[in-house]
């Protein structure tokens, strides 16, 4: 690694750590804002809440119905996440193995959902599935959750299963593996990495998947995500601090399967692998 | 049988059989929840409630209040993607020199977890008059009295940095990463000088990445909705494309001309995306690792 000991590289390095911090104070600041007014009595023209209490959880929990918003978010999450895994994983092992006359209109037609912004087929889709009658129900949620995961969870597994040797399954198959035995004994255990980690970026993408949500969610099949949106919204009505309780619920929720996710994968190898010396 | 076994013999050479076939399940699901929608929206927009199959787009483009929404959102949506882009570069070039720069990429990386609301929520407060940012300002002088950074273009161009950013540097630093060292140092050694392997080394290799950054940042940028509602001024100055296709959807119920503003907003998009593309022709493309691969 060439290490330039000039004085401008020295002040240009300086210039982009303190950029980096001005970023991540800001951050944490904002971070730092929301769970204190969580947890202040009253908190109006003065740098710190006047006291705290925890008061605003237990409201929250009631007023807003987290019990059934988190059940709800959760069953979406996972449902989501595992016909996701079935669907993308067979899927990118047949993309993966063969080669065949229309493969590039498969892929592109696999890389269209996550180019055209979720608002611009979500609204189509929405339409679609309230004429089908599945609108405002779970299903229609998850099924609007999984256009944008589907295509994700392949095009992250092709590659993976590209470095697995086609050598490995066919030994297997000379020591008589049927297809199931190559799948659970010989494949599965060799992109488990791999599955998690696409599984774990789909979880916290549908947490936080707002637009489709909101547009096919009904009362009962409603995120926290898109509650969340509600209760800002007719923000007015509700104390801000019980509102602030409820996205500090929401962060907690969704950074405990980032840094899970962060275990498994190392996120600067999503595009291109280049060994370091 | 003799032909039916030929027959699959025969695909099978093409590369289709049973392994193929597992693609079938999820090609389905894409057409039947992205394509069929997106023609079904395609024929509802030309099936406007009243007046000829082309009304609604008439309505739209003559229409200041909506036609203007396109320019809203592309004023918020292209400075901040650029932004995100020129910051997130030199950061990726530090990060890289770094031994273990796993710490402060999971710290980059953390603003995804809040999701927009959360973020719209927390910078409200944090922005707003009588919050940390502002009070900071007003002791050490640097301004009279509050400045207004909510409820206006800033509010939303603060979120969209915020929750654009982790993206962003994300694929910079894959891409600067994939690039081999050896190169540089191959350009050091002849005496090129930073700046210099920056701009004949560096930055040939990366516009097509940074191109393809730029596409998937803006993508997300110019479908920003729940800020632009609840930071911004969505009555004006960022009535952005995407609310005028919910209130036409949700609020109005009029399914064809939201559909109309959805397709309209997707080529929009698309048409960035092509010609920023296409100026990626002008650039080197080739490997941007050494010889072995």
């Amino acid at each position: 690694m060439i290490r330039d000991t000039t004085i401008g590289a020295k002040l240009w390095a300086t210039a982009v750590w303190v950029i980096v911090g001005f970023f991540l104070l800001n951050l944490f600041a904002m971070v730092a804002t929301v769970i204190v007014s969580s947890f202040s009595t009253r908190w109006l023209r003065s740098w710190l809440p006047s006291g705290l209490t925890t008061n605003w959880y237990a409201s929250a929990w009631a007023e807003f119905q987290l019990n059934q918003i988190l059940v709800v978010t959760f069953q979406v999450a996972f449902t989501v996440v595992l016909i996701s895994a079935i669907l993308g994983v067979t899927a990118a092992y047949a993309l993966a193995r063969r080669d065949f006359p229309g493969k590039p209109i498969v892929m592109l037609l696999f890389l269209l959902p996550l180019m055209v912004p979720p608002i611009t087929y979500g609204i189509p889709l929405a339409t679609v599935l309230y004429q089908s009658g599945l609108g405002g129900t779970f299903w229609g949620v998850v099924l609007a959750n999984l256009v944008p995961t589907v295509p994700f969870v392949i095009l992250i597994m092709i590659p993976f299963i590209e470095q697995i040797d086609p050598k490995i399954e066919a030994a297997a198959r000379v020591f008589g593996a049927n297809t199931w035995k190559l799948f659970f004994y010989v494949l599965l255990p060799l992109l488990m990495p791999g599955i998690l980690a696409s599984l774990l970026i789909v979880l916290v993408r549908t947490l936080a998947m707002f637009e489709l949500t909101f547009f096919v969610s009904g009362p009962s099949s409603q995120t926290l995500v898109v509650a969340l949106y509600y209760a800002v919204f007719a923000a007015g009505v509700r104390a801000i601090q019980s509102i602030d309780a409820m996205a500090v619920i929401y962060m907690v929720t969704t950074l405990i399967w980032l840094l899970i996710a962060l275990r498994f994968i190392n996120p600067t190898q999503l595009v291109t692998r280049v060994k370091r010396g | 049988m003799n032909t039916t076994i030929s027959l699959r013999q025969r695909l099978a050479a093409r590369g289709i059989d049973g392994i193929t076939l597992l693609l079938a399940p999820a090609v389905a699901f894409v057409l039947a929840l992205f394509v069929y929608p997106f023609f079904y929206g395609l024929m509802l927009s030309f099936a406007p409630k009243t007046g000829g199959w082309l009304a609604n787009y008439a309505t739209f483009f003559s229409d200041s209040y909506l036609y203007d929404t396109i320019w809203t959102t592309l004023w918020v949506s292209v400075p901040v993607t650029l932004f995100n882009l020129v910051i997130a570069v030199p950061i990726a070039f530090r990060v890289r020199l770094m031994s273990n720069p796993r710490l402060l990429t999971g710290i980059l990386v953390l603003p995804i977890t809040l999701g927009t609301v959360l973020v719209a929520e927390g910078l409200l407060n944090y922005l707003g008059p009588q919050g940390w940012f502002n009070r900071t300002l007003l002791l050490f002088h640097i301004i009279d009295k509050p400045v207004r950074l909510v409820h206006n273009y800033w509010g939303v161009f603060a979120s969209l940095l915020i929750t654009g950013f982790p993206f962003t540097f994300l694929l910079t630093l894959s891409y600067v990463t994939g690039i081999d060292p050896a190169l540089e140092q191959a350009a050091a050694t002849l005496g090129a000088r930073a700046s210099q392997r920056f701009r004949t080394i560096f930055l040939p290799l990366l516009a097509p990445g940074l191109a393809i950054t730029f596409c998937l940042s803006f993508v997300q940028a110019f479908s920003v909705f729940p800020s632009a509602v609840v930071l911004g001024d969505p009555a004006g100055s960022t009535r952005v494309i995407s609310i005028a296709a919910y209130q036409a959807a949700f609020e109005q119920y009029d399914y064809p001309m939201a559909s109309t503003i959805a397709m309209i907003m997707g080529f929009t998009q698309l048409a960035i995306v092509v010609l920023v593309l296409a100026a990626r022709g002008f650039f080197y493309r080739g490997a941007t690792s050494g010889g072995k691969g």
